[in-house]
């Protein structure tokens, strides 16, 4: 079957067989590997997006669902050449070793900052609780969430480094 | 030293990881990439008696299937862990050579297809029909069949640890802790899966392995194919965890290129997260015993510690139980041996912490129950069996630290003054507790001669190499901090290159020496151009550094001056380009000491943990973990705690959490998915405070680097079990600990005592 | 799906349905499109306050990036998370009835021990059905001959001797809305989910509880429990035991000792019983004190 689509920003038309995962589209079919794939049964939020507005686990998606939606990734938090401040947060705080749940991780980490600029500690846990890390014992990704909120704080969004903005904003 | 060693350094991969660009073995684009699903045995033991792959074949988009019917023969390979540095196959058994299966979930088809729906439906069109035969999948079913190895961890390691005597130790006793524990299995579940990708040109293999150790799966794949290594190339530079998942070369890998050089294309398999509990290993069910004996004033005189576990049809795998804990305190008696049942599951394998993370549980819950009984403070019985000499072979510790580790992990976590009565703290409806442990982990020399190559250019850039990889550790940060400081040049001016069997040897990270060996390597061949350098200018009559000692030549920031005389002296960009040189290189290599260096080689830390316990329904909750650790030199307190706090973690989820539960009826896992197999989430993580106690050490490499992979796991959840008898006065010896051990053992009594109700139980 | 558990020959998506919104009835109800995602339901005016025992169930059920995928409609349809069911190979007589029930003699930790069979122990999996059961709610739906108005107890179904058997919906029948009733009750209502970690698990036993007391007696009760039942279980029983008695911890435990007699429990779930009637104690006393989380 056909769809249309758009991820981060640019429209996508492909012919897609109508068991397609949506996170299987993203990387098999768009090469846009930075979502990953850990568990088959929607435990491990790896392949966590946004669709429209909404940070969701990729593998409860079938790409077709996604016809005609909005569809945004880990490759589209950087804009204008400049690291968004919850990537930055990660890579400053070491919330990451492996590295393999950290862009699942930092959409869901976008999204609360967006919708609370100043989550508690306690917020930030239940909010990432979906999605598993095996290797940083959690502590990090906390503070790497409070370090981009802080730094959001003290500079408040705008220009090319604004954040908050929703998926296929150019 | 330029001082880059010890800073906490920012992650080196952080950028690439944070923005998606950091390439996993799953995600190389290859033209004509087809994929692979392993059909897995469906039942434990047995043989299979027809297998049909006609429909399969028919479906959509399929390529080949493999089956026992048309797989070519391997080798045999024995089993030896990848850390001594040859061929390291996961299990000797290697599937669909015939009709026999050991194991559920054992590869008994591998379908290849155009796009993975495709081979994930037609793997389920392949009919199989099996004549099943009883298995023994529990330590329980096979008990009375228990027997006595040789060797055990791929025959690394005696059976069997014996020192002084045991049963005159007993007998100086005036008192006795005898205390059984039952351990459910463990699966490593790194969050990506087992993935190979495989591409043949001609008769060269290329394989993108999401693996511990790219040597390993070089030269485990040209021994069980017979190709020389020289036809394989490995390439691997991320690694989406591992935690021993990863340490063994397992036969997906060989089979993925077999498949590929089936169907003449290049071919990817990910394993499913189900098929990872029957793919890669885990660490076995098993039971420990421990009986400690010890005088009034809480000196211990004899230790006995048995270990039964089950291990494949095929091979003597255990985890050593005591390695580490028959070193920790000086006791003259110390008995160890391990039983094992022969079972049908795949041969167990190496898992973060193995061996120390169950076997110094038992030790260190021994200990407490011992500390309990004699009124001694926890931490004082322990400082009154330390020890400064390895007791099992007398020698002195390469280093050591554990006071420290006391003193100030007591310190942070606020452990004096502590009530020792159970029960004796609560807040609404939690009771709290606190408890602490010993940890500790072995350095093993077991690794081959290490090697890295240093390239300076005559801008005084530097690219070093060496065939490691990024499994998160940090190592590519480390290397990168190691190499500019050998070199005596910026942070900024290295490019560490890995993750490539062409390059320089490197051994699996495996037991925690990746950061003591692979940085023993790139320092020496980092000074090794650096000295070349030197010696050219002090000998070159037109630099300001003639006739200089070379050792009284000291390099930053890509000059060399006179230690002492900054002014005197000239960069390696000057020198180099006045003997038109465009750049330097050299080989550095490092071979671990003899393995009867007469030293005792071991990293101390000590853990501490506080809990709350629902007084009412038994629910667990840690609240505070600090850990205190002497890992030698750190080379990056940001990795390096980051290591130590991610291990801690694995000891709460050890603890309470975690466990593969076998169903005997049909021989299979019976929670093989994240969602029933738990690990902790966000919410379930305590605060953690980690400290570091630096110890110099001159043993272990230029650099004297003991390690952190591990060692932060070990003793934790002994912490933990501590802290949950404090907290309820009630013992539980089995993990991970739950609900419905403590249900009986609260303070509130049962409600359907208060209610008369006893509803049947049938 | 994915687990080759079910393989449908036709997908129809009926995510663009018009079915998503949470409106308040005039009377104080509540009536909840299908499609409306739970993580929206959760925050929703109305069901914060007028119904905080559903709210705080939505927001303990998964983790926050399902809820916002996950329908009303589907939460309530949703499967079994018995490994036997799912494991596609197991004996199952949900999955392939007639083949026998895995999970009786097996590992059954999280099993149902209220309402179970000798042909099925699974448990309902849904946090929101259990609070939408203690308030009487009532499922709509739309079937290709008439409309039906369901009470939401009869829309599960025990399992008995047909466990394949989940719901009373035909062929093409479509839940549309579920309505809640206005409920004063309500008000002073909660829902407490014990489980062994502390995010995103099914439950080992929840309760959703709603109580108003009247000169220090107890005037209307809700109770329902999950994690332990073979549906989300209305606990009548505990419910008429309350009813004219003074709030307290012992009439608490006596009506919880009630419900949780009929109790079938098996080996490794057996600690169930014990730790529901305790559950409910707690959640009557959470309740009953004035403190409400």
């Amino acid at each position: 079957m056909q769809i249309t689509m758009t991820v981060n920003g640019v429209s996508h038309t492909r012919d897609v067989e109508a068991r397609l995962l949506l996170i299987h589209f993203l990387r098999d079919e768009l090469r846009l590997t930075g979502s990953h794939w850990g568990c088959d049964t929607s435990n491990c939020g790896a392949c966590v997006v946004w669709l429209d507005e909404t940070p969701v686990k990729s593998c409860t998606v079938l790409a077709a669902m996604a016809d005609g939606r909005r569809v945004r990734t880990v490759e589209d938090l950087a804009r204008g050449g400049r690291l968004d401040p919850v990537q930055q947060g990660f890579a400053e705080c070491h919330g990451l070793q492996c590295g393999f749940c950290t862009p699942g991780m930092m959409m869901t980490a976008r999204w609360l900052l967006d919708h609370h600029p100043d989550p508690s500690v306690a917020e930030i846990r239940e909010a990432l609780s979906g999605q598993l890390c095996r290797c940083t014992g959690y502590e990090n990704i906390v503070r790497s969430v409070r370090w981009a909120s802080e730094h959001e704080a003290a500079q408040p969004a705008g220009g090319d480094g604004g954040t908050g903005r929703q998926a296929g904003e150019r | 030293m330029s001082g880059v060693i010890g800073q906490a350094v920012s992650r080196i991969d952080g950028p690439a990881k944070v923005t998606g660009s950091a390439h996993y073995s799953g995600e190389i684009a290859l033209p004509g990439l087809a994929y692979a699903e392993i059909v897995g045995a469906r039942v434990a033991s047995g043989r299979i008696t027809s297998i049909d792959t006609a429909q399969a074949e028919d479906a959509e988009g399929v390529a080949g299937i493999l089956t026992h019917l048309n797989m070519p023969k391997v080798n045999n390979v024995p089993l030896l862990p990848s850390l001594i540095g040859g061929p390291a196959p996961g299990e000797t058994f290697f599937p669909m050579q015939d009709d026999v299966v050991h194991y559920a979930g054992q590869p008994v088809a591998i379908v290849v297809a155009d796009g993975l729906e495709q081979a994930q439906h037609a793997a389920t069109l392949v009919q199989i029909s099996y004549a099943e035969t009883p298995s023994i999948t529990t330590i329980d079913q096979g008990r009375a069949d228990a027997y006595e190895p040789e060797k055990i961890f791929g025959g690394l390691m005696p059976a069997q640890t014996r020192r002084g005597n045991v049963e005159d130790g007993f007998a100086a006793a005036d008192l006795l802790i005898d205390a059984p524990f039952r351990f459910a299995a463990n699966h490593h579940n790194p969050i990506e899966a087992l993935t190979t990708t495989a591409v043949w040109d001609g008769d060269q293999l290329t394989l993108y392995d999401s693996c511990q150790g790219i040597k390993a799966v070089q030269l485990t794949v040209a021994a069980l194919l017979g190709l020389s290594p020289s036809k394989i190339r490995v390439l691997t530079r991320y690694v989406g965890g591992a935690f021993g998942a990863k340490a063994m070369v397992w036969p997906h890998v060989t089979l993925t290129a077999l498949a590929a050089q089936y169907v003449r294309r290049p071919v990817r398999l990910a394993l499913p997260r189900g098929q990872m509990f029957t793919s890669c290993g885990h660490r076995e069910e098993q039971e420990q015993h421990i009986e400690l004996g010890a005088t009034s004033d809480g000196k211990l005189t004899a230790i006995r510690h048995h270990k039964i576990s089950i291990t494949s049809p095929f091979d003597d795998w255990a985890e050593p139980a005591f390695g580490v804990a028959s070193q920790l305190y000086a006791c003259p008696g110390f008995e160890g041996v391990h039983r094992l049942v022969r079972g049908n599951t795949m041969t167990p394998t190496f898992t973060r912490g193995p061996g120390e993370a169950v076997g110094v549980f038992t030790l260190e819950c021994a200990m407490d129950e011992l500390a309990s009984e004699l009124g001694i403070d926890p931490i004082e019985l322990r400082l009154r069996n330390i020890t400064d000499v390895d007791p099992n072979t007398g020698h002195p510790w390469s280093s050591y630290g554990l006071r420290e580790c006391f003193e100030r992990g007591a310190r942070r976590f606020g452990w004096a003054g502590r009530n020792p009565q159970p029960r004796s703290e609560r807040h609404g409806n939690w009771l709290i507790g606190t408890g602490m442990a010993t940890a500790g982990y072995p350095i093993a020399f077991f690794m081959h001669t290490q090697r890295a190559r240093a390239h300076l250019y005559a801008d005084g850039t530097a690219i070093v190499q060496t065939a490691t990889q990024e499994f998160g550790t940090g190592t590519s940060t480390v290397m990168t901090q190691v190499a500019a400081d050998g070199l005596g040049i910026g942070l900024r001016d290295v490019r560490f290159e890995f993750g490539d069997t062409d390059l320089p040897n490197a051994g699996s990270p495996v037991g925690s020496n990746g950061a003591m060996m692979v940085s023993a390597a790139v320092h020496n061949a980092a000074t090794a151009v650096r000295d070349q350098l030197i010696t050219l200018a002090v000998s070159d009559s037109q630099s300001p550094l003639h006739g200089a000692d070379p050792a009284g030549v000291v390099v930053a920031g890509g000059r060399m001056t006179l230690a002492g005389d900054a002014n005197t002296g000239e960069t390696y960009s000057s020198l180099m380009q006045r003997h038109i040189m465009s750049d330097a290189e050299a080989i550095g290599s490092w071979d671990p000491p003899p393995l009867d260096t007469p030293h005792g080689l071991l990293t101390f830390g000590a853990q501490f943990a506080r809990v709350a316990v629902d007084a009412d329904l038994g629910i667990i909750r840690v609240r505070h973990m600090v850990g205190a650790f002497a890992p030698g030199r750190v080379l990056n307190p940001k990795t390096a705690r980051s290591q130590l706090m991610g291990g801690m973690l694995w000891g709460m989820s050890q603890a309470l959490l975690e466990g593969t539960h076998m169903d005997t009826r049909h021989g299979r896992w019976a929670n093989a998915s994240l969602g029933d197999y738990l690990v902790p989430v966000n919410a379930d993580a305590p605060d953690v405070d980690v400290e570091l106690i630096e110890v110099e050490d001159h043993v272990t490499g230029p650099l004297g680097v003991k390690g952190v992979g591990e060692i932060g796991q070990v003793g934790a959840a002994a912490a933990i079990a501590n802290a949950v008898y404090h907290a309820t006065g009630y013992r539980v010896r089995e993990l991970p600990i739950a609900v419905e051990h403590l249900l009986a053992h609260l303070p509130s009594g049962p409600a359907s005592a208060a209610a008369g109700a006893q509803p049947d139980l049938t | 799906m994915r687990q080759n558990v079910l393989r449908p020959g036709l997908l129809v998506d009926i995510n663009d349905l018009p079915l998503n919104r949470v409106e308040d009835l005039p009377e104080g109800g509540l009536r909840i499109g299908a499609l409306a995602r739970m993580s929206d339901v959760a925050q929703a005016a109305g069901v914060v306050q007028r119904f905080p025992v559903i709210s705080q169930a939505l927001l303990l059920g998964a983790s926050a990036q399902l809820r916002n995928m996950a329908s009303m409609g589907g939460n309530l349809c949703q499967r079994v998370r018995c490994s036997y069911f799912r494991d596609a190979t197991s004996p199952c007589n949900k999955r392939d009835p007639g083949s026998g029930c895995a999970a009786l003699d097996g590992f059954n930790r999280g099993h149902a021990i209220l309402g179970t069979s000798d042909k099925c122990i699974a448990t309902h999996p849904s946090d929101v059905a259990v609070a939408l059961v203690a308030m009487d709610a009532v499922v709509h739906t739309r079937g290709p001959a008439d409309d039906r108005a369901i009470p939401i107890e009869e829309f599960f179904l025990l399992p008995g001797d047909t466990p394949e058997r989940e719901h009373p919906l035909e062929h093409g029948e479509l839940i549309v809305a579920i309505e809640v009733p206005a409920t004063p009750t309500a008000r002073l209502s909660i829902y407490l989910k014990f489980r062994d970690r502390e995010s995103y698990e099914f439950a080992l036993v929840s309760v959703a509880a709603a109580v108003r007391i009247q000169d220090g007696a107890i005037a209307d009760v809700r109770l329902a429990l999950g994690g332990v039942g073979t549906k989300p279980w209305r606990a009548r029983r505990a419910e008429a035991s309350l009813v004219g008695k003074l709030a307290g911890e012992a009439s608490f435990a006596e009506a919880a000792g009630q419900e949780l007699a009929a109790a079938k429990p098996r080996p490794l779930n057996a600690f169930k019983v014990e730790l529901a009637q305790r559950a409910i104690i707690r959640a009557l006393m959470t309740l009953t004190n004035g403190d409400t989380r």
